[in-house]
């Protein structure tokens, strides 16, 4: 009997390739979501809240009023970063944005959730100088790790965020100034770049 | 002349099958837009299909496509009117820039139904 020099593979069911090419569209759109979800004006807005923190804290006598001012920056900032987040991904109406986001979220949270740990115990142990440069690092490090697949300015601005904070720990009766250059003028910079050359 | 032709389809690679509207249903096949139906280029819609533009570099790397391959894939999208490219230069550097249009975004869209109605009536027909 004669036997074909090559079998061709029987194709697959017709459905199954749709659903494999449907696949293969989430799979790109969600790979390439991240590019862009990162909110440019978001950083803008929390960039000038830095600077009126910065200053506010720097007027600060007391170590515990210095961190309530900090803190109360914190939570504004994180919540402003939400909002613009989710504002830009439902203006982008992409289904890609909220993998993207849940991706982003789950590389950020971790450094965030070792600062926010960190933050008493650095603080009962009087040690609260050294804490600008702990959480300019570990922002960096949030933003370098879960801006890994974005644009490339946003592994840069962490791993700029993070040689801001190595200063800060080098030079911890800076923290105040350092804090400004950081979570302000770090912020502005890079949220204008990325709002002008990524779509807000 | 043939043998041109059939060379030609050896150095392209296996192309990929045509879909019929359902198996073992009707035997014409899906009115499917070719131009979007090719791998690379239903990627390069699909990626700018969730950004405003894409640099050329960030399409390649979003992608994990050689220069060659995209841009040849880029320009098939281009003259059908899907993709819009935008050159300019950031300080000596040249920068491209795509940007899916109105009929770009509607093609993909109409190639998205097209698969989910494919999975329908595949789902119809097994209940």
């Amino acid at each position: 009997m004669v036997q074909p020099l090559r079998r061709t593979p029987d194709p697959a069911p017709l459905h199954q390739r749709a659903a494999d090419d449907l696949s293969f569209i989430r799979a790109t759109m969600a790979r390439a979501a991240p590019l862009t979800a990162v909110p440019g004006w978001g950083g803008v807005w929390m960039g000038g809240t830095a600077f009126v923190a910065a200053w506010a804290a720097s007027r600060q006598s007391l170590p515990a009023e210095w961190l309530a001012v900090w803190l109360a920056e914190a939570v504004l900032a994180l919540g402003l970063g939400g909002i613009a987040f989710v504002r830009k991904a439902q203006r982008m109406a992409s289904p890609g944005l909220a993998l993207a986001g849940k991706q982003f979220a789950g590389n950020f949270v971790p450094p965030i959730l070792a600062g926010a740990l960190l933050t008493p115990v650095f603080y009962r142990a009087g040690l609260s100088e050294y804490l600008p440069g702990l959480w300019l690092l570990l922002y960096g490090t949030a933003v370098a790790t879960a801006g890994a697949f974005s644009i490339r300015v946003v592994p840069v601005m962490g791993a700029c965020f993070m040689g801001v904070g190595a200063m800060a720990l080098l030079l911890p009766a800076w923290g105040d100034p350092l804090m400004a250059v950081g979570f302000g003028g770090l912020h502005v910079g890079f949220g204008l770049l990325i709002a002008r050359r990524h779509g807000g | 002349m043939a043998e041109r032709s059939a060379a030609k389809r050896r150095a392209a690679g296996p192309p990929r099958p045509r879909l019929d509207a359902v198996a073992g249903g009707a035997a014409a096949p899906l009115d499917l837009d070719r131009i979007i139906h090719e791998r690379v280029r239903l990627a390069i819609v699909s990626a700018l299909a969730v950004a405003p533009s894409m640099s050329f570099n960030e399409l390649k790397q979003v992608l994990g496509a050689t220069d060659g391959n995209l841009s040849v894939h880029a320009r098939k999208l281009e003259e059908a009117g899907y993709l819009e490219c935008r050159k300019s230069f950031a300080g000596r550097t040249p920068r491209t820039e795509y940007a899916l249009t109105g009929a770009g975004r509607a093609a993909l869209d109409r190639y998205l139904a097209h698969m989910e109605a494919v999975i329908r009536a595949a789902r119809g027909e097994g209940a």
